[in-house]
């Protein structure tokens, strides 16, 4: 087996912000693509200031170098037509462009897909909005909880009868992977037709194709999902699935027969209820059964369960999950070494090749970091194909 | 046109949602779906009783995830039946599974012998916790997974407890990156002409996910994340970072500066908030919002908010999206038909192309619906 990455070869040109199209261009450096991010030279990209409890390495958030790492910086005013001819001369050896501009920006700039197209007929040109190109919503800000709210998806989480968000951005990093699925479906059938495309994605598509089960459920009679009132974790699943209380921590308990939970938990209560029950009465037999938990532990109950084979885990923080040999044995995380020496803790992605992880320590970079080295390798190349 | 799947065979051992999601992606990308199911039962799925809705016998969820594909009923551990398996497997492109590990190996079914009949298959495989570690052996169910990588301490408010993600989403992003994986296998198999094999864990799948807050926490001296008393939302984002309910129903707000958003509100006690009181009173500033929110209707505050450019929106449930424009406009809906004749309405894939939604009529497949034509035309 060669030790090729498989996307050596395929550039990226990342005129992307934020979260979903840069988490996309990180899944596509680690496969082994170059990618340069276009940043306009004041500020770059705006994600290089947002910052989560203020963390900052350098001049740029630690959330910047967490999604950014991995990739070039080339700066560039696309107002400005001759950085504009610097972009298209890297556009014509590009092999993939993201972009994540409202509708109609980069038509303004002249970098839509049909004049891209011309400059470099093979290009994979992909981009992604808020709520798609047409309709009330297209210039609606593209944010992750807005797009949430939006969705019916806060009506999902918690036990109250009020809306509870995800509490991490759901819309972008569903959107960012499945910008990643179009890309490559397109690369590969790039590789047998010779042709390019035009991909596009919305947050809004994407968060819908997310609930796509609930959806489905719903289009077909089955109403607007209800919440448990008490351990809720999924609409349309029975009891007792669910998080529960033991009296020394919590436990994650999945499917399975009524009656085997009643031997399991020692409860006979659960008797008096049938296999149907377990839908329309879940609220009542999960009360029951969380109050049988906080009577014993966790060891105590999660080895009843095993015997009768039934699904359970530990919840678990982080802190108890470095601990854990099956956290650390899985080796995700790695260091980065900024250009200036200091070390950022990062994570490598979950997809791996022929059991080889995909890891690469190269940092995330400062502000037009490669501006002039491309600049030269573009002119370099050019008097090349000249001879 | 044609979509870039097209000409792709793809064997799918898989069950449940993890797997049959990474293959109804690849279906809706063109290529060809046949599931291996068990006889009598199948896929565990079918069987899943969910929110007493049932569609011929089956789950409304097993109809979900499983339209675009055929059905080929084997007993694994029937000779015979393994031996039209491996003729099967010996001319697809694709190979899916998400056994725990080890059964593979047992059915021997396991990339090494799979290699031996088709050199250049490409085979993924979803596990819980990977296939070396001390959990290898546990459960690789959702719930679990939400359990053990910290997630279910995101969401909800402080004083909550855990609070599991109202959807299989390590499922989800484990079949999504799996799709990933064979993607750029069936690439890299096009420019080299060798295959490989993919692994994807739910585990590590739930990780990628929450990088950003993870990352933070390795990097700050793993302090763990403090979700907020007040309108929960996202454990590391500043007020007004939330929903709120109103007169009328709720209101996401997203980012703003807090003064000017008090203004814009006529809500005096916001006019003091410095920028970085966002996150160091961010449950005194929510608590501020959140009363005044109530005092008029979500039209009205987005009436004041949007056209200053502040970061809002109603909140919708499902009835509400779907009588709306802006969803209409998607086209997010197709109908599928099974052989029986049944309609069902379901959502389409969310990648378009070259202007082009990718849909397909076919509904999921009754348990052994294709076995006969599919031995008939691999002559099996």
């Amino acid at each position: 087996m060669s030790n090729r990455l498989p996307l050596e070869g395929i550039t990226v040109l990342e005129f992307s912000q934020f979260l979903a199209a840069p988490s996309a261009g990180l899944r596509l450096a680690d496969l082994g693509a170059r990618v340069i991010k276009i940043e306009r030279p004041q500020g770059g990209d705006l994600c290089r200031k947002l910052s989560f409890k203020n963390m900052f390495v350098g001049d740029d958030s630690l959330l910047f170098h967490t999604i950014n790492r991995n990739k070039e910086s080339f700066t560039a005013d696309l107002k400005n037509p001759e950085d504009l001819e610097w972009v298209k001369q890297l556009i014509t050896k590009a092999d993939i462009i993201t972009h994540n501009f409202r509708p109609g920006v980069m038509e303004k700039i002249g970098l839509d897909y049909p004049l891209v197209k011309e400059i470099n007929p093979k290009i994979i040109y992909a981009q992604v909005t808020g709520y798609g190109k047409a309709g009330p919503w297209k210039n609606k800000p593209g944010q992750d909880l807005l797009v949430q709210a939006l969705s019916g998806l806060t009506w999902l989480s918690g036990n109250n009868d009020e809306p509870l968000p995800f509490g991490m951005s759901i819309a972008d990093i569903i959107c960012g992977a499945h910008l990643v699925q179009g890309i490559l479906a397109c690369l590969y059938s790039r590789k047998l037709t010779g042709e390019g495309a035009n991909i596009e994605v919305s947050l809004m598509e994407s968060i819908l194709d997310f609930q796509f089960e609930f959806l489905t459920n719903y289009y077909n009679g089955g109403g607007i999902p209800q919440k448990s009132k008490v351990n809720h974790a999924h609409s349309l699943l029975n009891a007792p699935y669910g998080i529960y209380e033991t009296k020394d921590g919590y436990l994650a308990i999945s499917m399975g027969n009524l009656q085997t939970f009643s031997l399991a938990l020692d409860l006979q209560i659960l008797k008096n209820y049938e296999d149907d029950d377990a839908f329309s009465k879940r609220d009542e037999i999960k009360q029951h059964i969380a109050k049988q938990l906080l009577t014993n532990t966790f060891e105590h109950w999660k080895e009843r369960l095993n015997t009768h084979s039934l699904w359970s885990m530990p919840v678990l923080n982080w802190k108890d999950l470095l601990m854990e040999n099956a956290y650390q044995s899985l080796k995700i995380e790695q260091d980065l070494i900024t250009q200036d020496g200091k070390i950022v803790k990062a994570m490598r992605g979950a997809v791996c090749m022929n059991n080889q992880t995909f890891t690469n320590n190269k940092p995330a970079p400062i502000l037009g970091q490669h501006t002039q080295a491309i600049k030269s390798e573009l002119l370099n190349i050019n008097i090349t194909e000249n001879d | 046109m044609t979509k870039p799947l097209a000409n792709i065979l793809v064997i799918d051992f898989s069950q449940f949602l993890s797997g049959p999601s990474c293959t109804l992606r690849l279906a809706d990308l063109g290529a060809e779906i046949i599931k291996i199911e068990k006889p009598v039962t199948g896929d565990i799925c079918r069987q899943l009783y969910v929110s007493n809705l049932v569609i011929e016998g089956q789950s409304s969820i097993f109809h979900a995830i499983n339209r675009n594909k055929k059905s080929f009923v084997a007993d694994l551990k029937n000779q015979k039946d393994i031996g039209q398996i491996k003729k099967l497997i010996a001319v697809a492109d694709v190979l899916v599974h998400n056994y725990r590990p080890g059964v593979m190996e047992r059915l021997g079914l396991d990339y090494e012998t799979i290699k031996s009949i088709n050199k250049n298959i490409i085979y993924a495989d979803i596990s819980g916790y990977g296939s070396q570690t001390e959990w290898k052996g546990e459960p690789g169910q959702d719930l679990l997974v939400q359990g053990v990588s910290g997630l279910a301490w995101l969401s909800g408010a402080n004083n909550d407890g855990p609070v599991p993600m109202g959807i299989s989403v390590t499922d989800i992003l484990a079949g999504t990156y799996l799709t990933q994986g064979i993607l750029a296998a069936l690439y890299n198999r096009a420019v080299t002409g060798e295959g490989s094999s993919i692994q994807v864990n739910m585990l590590e799948s739930s990780m990628e996910f929450q990088f950003e807050a993870f990352t933070t926490f390795l990097n700050d001296g793993n302090e763990l994340p403090v979700r907020s008393l007040q309108n929960p939302s996202h454990a590391y984002v500043s007020a007004p970072y939330g929903i709120y309910e109103t007169q009328t129903g709720y209101l996401a707000l997203a980012m703003g500066k807090i003064p000017f958003i008090g203004e814009l509100i006529e809500c005096t006690l916001l006019a003091d908030y410095t920028e970085t009181d966002g996150f160091d009173k961010r449950d005194e500033i929510k608590g501020v919002l959140a009363k005044h929110l109530l005092t008029n209707t979500t039209s009205h505050w987005l009436d004041k908010l949007e056209p200053a450019d502040i970061w809002c929106a109603e909140v919708f449930d499902y009835e509400k999206l779907r009588a709306h424009e802006a969803y209409q406009v998607l086209d997010m809906e197709q109908t599928v038909v099974t052989t029986a004749g049944t309609s069902i309405t379901t959502t389409r894939c969310p990648i378009k192309i070259n202007g082009n939604i990718f849909t397909s009529p076919v509904a999921a497949p009754s348990l052994g619906e294709h076995t006969e034509a599919i031995i008939k035309r691999f002559k099996l």
